[in-house]
């Protein structure tokens, strides 16, 4: 933009300013942070430039954190997204039940990871009362390990991550136009059809926005994977591996290393996720003006 | 559904809602309709008279809260939209903004499994009679109004539905193309001669389309008929505030003699034409301002002179507001230029002074 003759601001050019507080807010809170990681990253304490990164990729307990993570993260996400979805389309109509469902399915986001994981702990574990339940009412009288496993872990991430993707959704999906199905119907489309034909492919890039934020959210599980899981073995995630670098061996350029491929790998599908994104329609969800 | 049909039948047909403050609100009071093949009939009515709701029960979109729907000796009002196959075109227009035009319209062909040859030669064909040939790919969102309207008709229509059904589709559009449009759906029904129920508030969309009107006024129907019927002859006072009388004048009748009314009021004596049983000492007499002439008539009796109050040009006429002694405003058109504050004498024909009991 430039100023107009004689010097005085457009009223575009001093709408600028109005950024000036975020843009700082960016640059002290995350660009610098990620900067001086990143070039810490670059400076190991012995060996060359890449060395951290080299360490990482041959390090047997340290490169497998990623599949880890992934065999954690992507169920997790599958499983909220593909569950909040059916629900929420149900949910899309106002009945006086629309609220109080919607209440308890979100109580789970005001309780914190590790409120949940305390819970589980009680109610999941050997002698806790879903066993106990199983087996008193002769259901299932094997033994049943759903704590400090793979299980726990991947249960722990529902309850906390269901919750978003459910609110996520449900805006979505409220906010298409209902007689765009009413339309379908009159030309012939049933229930089925209307979903599969009007509300997915508009809902489609909002789903994927949230299988993102689901992903991010849960490739970064930690307190439920050291108090749930087996943060030695089948859930040592990689921000696990991070925390040991920084805190246990005290090596903060291996652990801003771990955290950057974190971050990449976080990158990879997220960028992947919006490509497919850009295969579907984006635009106004309502049919028409008015 | 079957492809065609001799009547529609609405017998008692009611709709009630709970409002949010847990009062009922009786949208639809025992409508009963017969609606015969090859007919366009208008449900018309001031916003809030019902008539959307009714076309929403015939379309199965709003299940009625009781009465039956029958379409010959079939009753429908318990089958799914789906199922019914009527076509149906939307105030909004409802197109899917994620499909082109070609995908949109035909939606309702692919839900029956039409073969995709035949389906794209049936679009073709469509698309050619509401002049959107060439448009095919383009996504709704890139039309105009009035192209997003006729793909909303091409849509419904394609489908050969044996009913046609029309919520509002011109309200959107501006008045230039409001009337393009209508001559435009009136000639696709002259050419295709399906059934059409077009819902509309706009007295003049109802007379200019339709074979029949049914009038609604708060969930009743006040009168079917012809246009002229309606236009002319409306069956009650409200029918008639509703059909532009717009002079309704409160007077105390003389005498009856055959259907004439022998009225008299503080300013003049008038002669009308009863439309419904009188009783008691008083009337109202509603004039359309088109029929009252400016200047002196043949029947010097029905003579009122007044002073010109306000003048509203509207081109070919004006409108002009008269004042009486008794402080009544009188509207009439005049084709001759008056002016303001002139002493103006009008007059209106017997025939055309229709006079209703009080309500």
């Amino acid at each position: 933009m430039t100023g107009h003759p004689g010097g005085i601001p457009s009223q575009s050019d001093r709408a600028l300013l109005l950024v000036v507080p975020a843009t700082v807010f960016m640059l002290a809170l995350f660009i610098y942070p990620f900067l001086y990681g990143l070039l810490l990253s670059f400076e190991p304490t012995q060996g060359g430039w890449l060395e951290n990164y080299r360490k990482f990729f041959t390090t047997d307990n340290l490169w497998p954190t990623i599949w880890t993570t992934l065999r954690l993260a992507i169920p997790a996400t599958l499983i909220n997204v593909g569950l909040a979805l059916p629900i929420a389309f149900k949910m899309r109509v106002k009945t006086r039940y629309q609220r109080l469902v919607t209440t308890i399915l979100v109580v789970p986001i005001t309780l914190g990871t590790v409120l949940i994981a305390e819970g589980m702990l009680t109610y999941f574990g050997p002698r806790g009362w879903l066993v106990q339940t199983l087996q008193f009412l002769h259901i299932y009288e094997g033994s049943i390990r759903l704590t400090h496993n793979y299980w726990g872990v991947l249960i722990s991430l529902v309850i906390s991550g269901f919750p978003f993707a459910f609110l996520l959704i449900l805006s979505y999906i409220t906010g298409i136009d209902p007689v765009l199905a009413r339309a379908a119907a009159t030309l012939g489309a049933d229930a089925k059809a209307q979903f599969r034909h009007i509300y997915l492919p508009l809902l489609a890039p909002g789903l994927a926005i949230c299988f993102c934020l689901a992903f991010v959210q849960s490739f970064s599980v930690f307190p439920s994977a050291v108090l749930l899981g087996a943060p030695a073995g089948p859930t040592r995630v990689i921000s696990i591996a991070a925390y040991e670098a920084a805190f246990e061996q005290y090596d903060y350029s291996l652990a801003s290393a771990i955290a950057m491929i974190m971050g990449f790998v976080q990158l990879i599908i997220v960028a992947a996720v919006l490509a497919l994104r850009g295969l579907f329609y984006r635009g106004p969800v309502v049919g028409g003006k008015g | 559904m079957k492809q065609d049909f001799s009547e529609l039948r609405l017998d008692r047909v009611t709709r009630r809602f709970a409002t949010s403050s847990g009062e009922t609100f009786i949208a639809l009071n025992e409508v009963t309709l017969t609606i015969r093949r090859r007919e366009f009939v208008a449900l018309l009515g001031p916003s809030g008279c019902g008539k959307s709701t009714a076309l929403n029960c015939i379309a199965g979109l709003l299940p009625p809260s009781g009465g039956t729907i029958s379409l010959d000796q079939t009753r429908i009002d318990t089958v799914p939209p789906e199922r019914r196959g009527f076509g149906m075109v939307f105030q909004n227009y409802a197109l899917f903004p994620h499909m082109s035009v070609a995908r949109n319209v035909g939606f309702g062909l692919r839900m029956r499994g039409v073969s995709q040859s035949e389906v794209d030669k049936r679009v073709a064909d469509v698309l050619r009679m509401v002049q959107l040939s060439g448009q095919e790919q383009k996504l709704p969102g890139q039309l105009s109004g009035g192209q997003q309207q006729r793909v909303a008709i091409a849509r419904a229509i394609v489908i050969e539905p044996p009913l046609v059904l029309m919520d509002e589709p011109l309200s959107n559009l501006d008045a230039k193309l409001r009337l393009e449009t209508r001559s435009e759906i009136r000639r696709i029904h002259r050419e295709l001669g399906r059934t059409t129920i077009y819902v509309t508030h706009d007295q003049d969309e109802a007379l200019s389309l339709s074979d029949r009107i049914v009038v609604m006024i708060d969930g009743m129907v006040h009168q079917v008929g012809t246009p002229q019927e309606v236009y002319a002859e409306p069956s009650n006072i409200q029918v008639a505030r509703f059909m532009g009388y717009r002079n309704v004048i409160e007077l105390n009748v003389e005498r009856e003699e055959g259907d004439r009314v022998i009225l008299s009021g503080p300013d003049f004596p008038l002669t009308g034409t009863r439309k419904q049983a009188l009783a008691g000492g008083r009337a109202q007499v509603a004039i359309r301002p088109e029929d009252i002439t400016i200047g002196d008539g043949a029947d010097t009796a029905n003579t009122i002179t007044a002073r010109v109050d306000n003048i509203e040009y509207s081109g070919r006429d004006s409108l002009i507001e008269v004042l009486l002694p008794s402080r009544v405003r009188v509207y009439a058109r005049s084709a001759t230029p008056v002016k303001l504050g002139d002493t103006v004498r009008m007059h209106v024909p017997a025939a055309r002074a229709l006079v209703y009991p009080l309500q």
